[in-house]
């Protein structure tokens, strides 16, 4: 490694000195790393399709950045935080890779991000969505990529509120990310003149919801807001649907919802959910195009917004070193904070000082079987949420990056 | 007195039902766990995993042959029970002398393996398994969904008919007996070997059973029965290792116990049954309805 | 008898040699963690090899000290030899209440026990505020060993200091088991009603080795804190608890060795098998039938019986 940046450094002194146009890439080749849940929970959202948007952009080049081969490496987190340590740093210091995209959950995700610090490496948080990330945890090669908590609240929050669900009952998956989602929503349910009638917590992984369930019904709530994710979310929706809690009169609000979640639990019991995502395959000709390329290796399979993610971050990443000619994390990070970025997946967005990718969100709602026309076609467009007004303001992350600047 | 506990008591009576059907799936699963612990001396860490090859059987009966759900409901299980015989051939019947430790690396192993095996094949969010009998009464105090009822029937039926099978009938007896003594049994000339099988197949079949039976209510999905074996091993702990009708109304009880934590302290839901099992233990040793020897 | 000493001494002075020269060649973090894990398998080792308990709560120890490291280093700003201290003292407190609960039982009801405490102590970690819930207690700092003495900065130096730590547990471990407590904790594992009856009080040596053992999981379990920074919920799961007993399992239960070599297999398939994706679980999961089929005194134990199935094997030497 040190070898490396000797001879890194050797050569960028004599690139400036004789060949300005010498590409100064470490170790002869740009390595990405991805870095996640392939085997547990999560894999539908992340997993191999992951794997498979990495490679897609970097065929997209060709193999080839700056003259140099591209490689990828990949492995599965085993949703361990000691795991996410010890294959970053391994990766970074070892096998050269230059940048990581990943890694599951949030203590794994945080786990590499102290590792890129301490490295100077780039890292694409793409999966995580503690906002913590890019506020008192934040650091310097770190980009939070696709969501956080306060965007969910802020999408689905607000949109519901404002369509008259004044009345809000939670049910929270008890840990971190369940509590500051049903601590964002409330904050947003409130200032837009609803209230929160009660809440119930309940321990990660339940496999039954119907005591939940009953709660949720006498709590006489409009709105039973479900902060919670993957699996306890798929059956807490089915399990509201065997217990008539929408035929009762009242609105489930799926505040984290992917659209393989949807597909698994088909339109018939999640039609009319409201949910917030940044990519929705179905969105424009681009998002079309490729989520086919996706599904042709896929089985068939569209893209969850986290997989689209990581084809954006892997492109976005190699594009800067294309422009650049160098895989120097400083200079491919000053330079993705200071010009914005338009790509056709996400539209305009922005990176900024603490990390966050800034990007217009959407609020979709699921359709009736009726409406659909066939096979993943799920969403409809309720509402554009422009970035500004999604994310959470610089200033109220309490990232110590931006004080400086 | 109940409106001081924050809860109206017609509310507390729905809880209560719930809880007791949720005691139905633990009594099932926890009976073919006791049975298989009492006959082979091995604790199955694959029951698990069994239980959702159940479910997925029962799926995939539905989806690629078009067999409806009552006929899933009697054929995967034995689908499943048959697997279960095989393993038991070909890796488990070479344990049985040997320390529990053993058995578990075993069967803990298997179950990595059947489980990584369906996440590559089908994924981790899960399959839908349409509602056989959906619709629900409203029962004043709560709406009642049809299938739970029938979840609660039918999983008493089955639980009292292995405890019939197990305790009253000569075949029964003769497995008792094996446990017991198994030299002996052989001198009276019965196939020990084979009756072990057979219990094997029996446990590892009602685990199935539970998984059909759950494949309307939860997500069909590979890792739906990971972190289910220890709390009904903990439900077979707390009935008494061996008791058939120990772990029955265990399972049945802890339901119930854990529906009433669901109200008032939901987060501890999932631990409150490991809090029972060391009382139990420290008060009762050999459990509720274990023998003390 | 002193070929196989010979052997022993020859063997100890390679693997002292290779452990010293390991961090040039393989990555140091890997390798401490898996010093780490070792040394909890050694731990858990000491009690169901030496003491015939087994514990599936061990977690409990291993987690809640990197915890206690965690807070004592990170928010009350102390020394990292004095986190550790305070760790293994929290350990052996947390295993001197629930070890006298559960020596009370035995064999499965023995286990039982153990793993009810730890998913209340998993619980608690859930709920209480300072473990960060799964976000985990993160950005732990590596502060200077002896006030300063020992600068850590850099993994290398970080290694032989957890070397060392390790390598005092390792020696603690072989101390405990070969002094005469030892012998009386293998005499009960054997006939627990003769020992008593030759006047030794079962229940208080089950009980001191129960707490032996988990500070010295405590030791592991901090010393991993500090290794890699955070402390989180993983530590402290029922599955955690498991991982522990398969090492001892793969490794070989009983030998001094064994649960070091288990370890050092399971971690190395967790961080290099993990290129393997999705086929992880599935590999892991055939390499333990595998070894329950054919290896089932684990690896260590069956190289000792090859050893010792070689010509002229002296008058049956103890296996350590």
């Amino acid at each position: 490694m040190r070898k490396s940046l000797a001879a890194a450094a050797l050569v960028c002194g004599m690139g400036v000195a004789a060949l300005p146009a010498a590409a100064q890439i470490s170790g002869d080749v740009v390595k990405l790393g991805v870095l996640t849940d392939m085997s547990s929970l999560y894999s539908d959202i992340n997993g191999p399709g992951a794997v498979v948007a990495v490679q897609m952009a970097i065929e997209e080049f060709g193999g080839m950045v700056a003259g140099k081969k591209i490689e990828l490496v990949q492995a599965d987190v085993q949703n361990k935080a000691d795991i996410a340590a010890t294959i970053s740093g391994r990766w970074y210091d070892v096998e050269g890779v230059d940048a990581i995209l990943g890694t599951g959950g949030s203590a794994s995700s945080i786990a590499t991000m102290r590792v890129a610090g301490e490295k100077k490496r780039m890292f694409f948080a793409v999966d995580p969505a503690s906002s913590d990330i890019t506020g008192k945890l934040c650091n310097a090669y770190t980009v939070h990529w696709v969501y956080d908590t306060v965007v969910l609240a802020n999408g689905t929050g607000s949109a519901v509120v404002k369509a008259g669900g004044k009345s809000w009952f939670f049910l929270t998956a008890d840990y971190a990310f369940g509590h500051a989602l049903e601590r964002d929503v409330s904050a947003v349910v409130t200032a837009n003149g609803g209230k929160v009638v009660g809440s119930v917590r309940h321990p990660l992984n339940t496999s039954d919801f119907s005591s939940f369930m009953l709660q949720a019904q006498a709590s006489k709530a409009q709105v039973i807001g479900l902060a919670n994710a993957g699996g306890d979310t798929i059956n807490s929706i089915k399990q509201a649907a065997e217990f008539g809690v929408v035929k009762g009169g009242q609105k489930l609000a799926g505040l984290l919802v992917f659209v393989t979640d949807v597909h698994s639990l088909t339109l018939k019991l999640a039609q009319g959910l409201q949910l917030t995502e940044a990519f929705y395959w179905d969105r424009n000709d681009a998002s079309r195009a490729f989520a086919k390329r996706f599904g042709e290796r896929m089985n068939g399979k569209m893209p969850t917004s986290i997989q689209a993610g990581f084809y954006t971050a892997a492109k976005h990443y190699l594009e800067q070193v294309k422009a650049l000619n160098t895989d120097d994390a400083d200079k491919v990070m000053a330079r993705m904070k200071s010009t914005p970025a338009d790509e056709p997946l996400f539209g305009k967005a922005v990176i900024r000082q603490d990390g966050r990718k800034v990007h217009d969100v959407y609020l979709f709602e699921v359709k009736a079987p009726s409406e659909s026309k066939g096979p993943w076609d799920y969403y409809k467009l309720i509402r554009t949420i422009p970035g500004e007004e999604a994310f959470r303001p610089m200033d109220q992350g309490g990232c110590p990056l931006v004080k400086k600047s | 007195m109940f409106e001081l506990l924050g809860i109206a008591p017609q509310a507390l009576f729905g809880q209560l039902l719930v809880g007791l059907i949720n005691g139905a799936f633990y009594a099932m699963l926890s009976l073919g766990l006791a049975v298989i612990f009492g006959m082979l001396n091995v604790i199955n860490f694959t029951h698990g995993a069994q239980y959702m090859l159940g479910a997925f059987a029962a799926w995939l009966m539905l989806t690629v042959l078009n067999i409806p759900f009552w006929i899933g409901l009697v054929l995967a299980p034995l689908v499943v029970g048959l697997f279960g015989v095989v393993l038991e051939r070909l890796l488990l019947k070479r344990l049985y002398h040997l320390d529990h430790l053993y058995g578990f690396l075993m069967t803990f192993g298997l179950a990595l393996v059947i489980e990584g095996v369906f996440q590559w094949k089908w994924g981790s969010s899960g399959q839908p398994y349409p509602n056989p009998i959906p619709g629900g009464t409203n029962l004043g105090f709560m709406f009642l969904p049809t299938y739970r009822a029938f979840v609660v029937v039918a999983a008493l039926v089955i639980c009292l008919a292995t405890w019939f099978a197990i305790e009253r009938t000569r075949l029964g007896g003769y497995l008792r007996a094996a446990t017991e003594n198994p030299t002996l049994v052989r001198a009276f000339g019965i196939n020990v070997p084979r009756l072990i099988t057979l219990t094997y197949g029996l446990g590892v079949g009602l685990a199935a059973l539970a998984g059909v039976l759950a494949a309307p209510i939860y997500q069909v999905s590979p890792l739906m029965g990971q972190n289910l074996v220890l709390v009904v091993f903990a439900v077979v702990v707390i009935g008494g290792m061996g008791s058939i009708l120990g772990s029955i109304v265990t399972g049945f009880g802890l339901g119930l116990i854990e529906g009433l934590t669901k109200v008032f302290y939901p987060q501890a839901s999932s631990t409150v049954i490991f809090v029972i099992m060391a009382i139990v233990l420290l008060i009762k040793p050999a459990g509720l309805f274990g023998r003390t020897r | 008898m002193t070929n196989n000493h010979t052997l022993r001494n020859i063997l100890l002075v390679a693997a002292l040699a290779v452990a010293l020269a390991a961090p040039w060649v393989a990555y140091p973090v890997f390798l401490m963690t898996a010093l780490c894990f070792a040394l909890f398998a050694c731990a858990f080792n000491l009690l169901l090899g030496f003491a015939g308990l087994m514990s599936f709560g061990h977690a409990m120890f291993f987690g809640m000290a990197a915890y206690f490291f965690g807070h004592t280093v990170k928010e009350w700003g102390w020394r990292p030899e004095f986190g550790i201290l305070a760790s293994v003292l929290g350990a052996a407190a947390l295993g001197a209440v629930t070890g006298a609960l559960a020596i009370r039982r035995q064999g499965i009801y023995f286990a039982m026990i153990t793993l009810a405490f730890s998913q209340m102590i998993y619980f608690f970690c859930v709920q209480a505020p300072f473990t960060h819930g799964e976000d985990g207690l993160q950005g732990i700092p590596r502060r200077a060993f002896l006030g300063g003495l020992i600068e850590v900065k850099d993994d290398r130096a970080m290694y032989y200091v957890v070397l060392a730590i390790v390598l005092f547990g390792f020696a603690a471990v072989y101390r405990i088991i070969h002094s005469p407590f030892g012998q009386v904790l293998k005499a009960i594992r054997e006939n627990e009603q003769r020992a008593i009856s030759l006047g030794y009080n079962a229940n208080l040596y089950k009980l001191l080795a129960f707490i032996l053992s988990a500070a010295i999981a405590g030791l592991a379990g901090s010393t991993k804190a500090m290794v890699l920074q955070f402390a989180t919920l993983t530590d402290v799961t029922a599955a955690m608890s498991g991982e522990v007993v398969l090492m001892a399992l793969v490794g070989g239960i009983g030998t001094l060795a064994g649960p070091v070599v288990g370890a050092f297999v399971i971690i190395t398939m967790q961080n290099y098998l993990a290129a393997a994706g999705e086929w992880v679980l599935v590999i892991q999961g055939a390499i333990f039938v595998v070894i329950v089929l054919a290896f089932r005194k684990g690896i260590v134990g069956e190289i000792g019986d090859l050893v010792r199935r070689r010509p002229k094997p002296g008058p049956a030497g103890s296996s350590a």
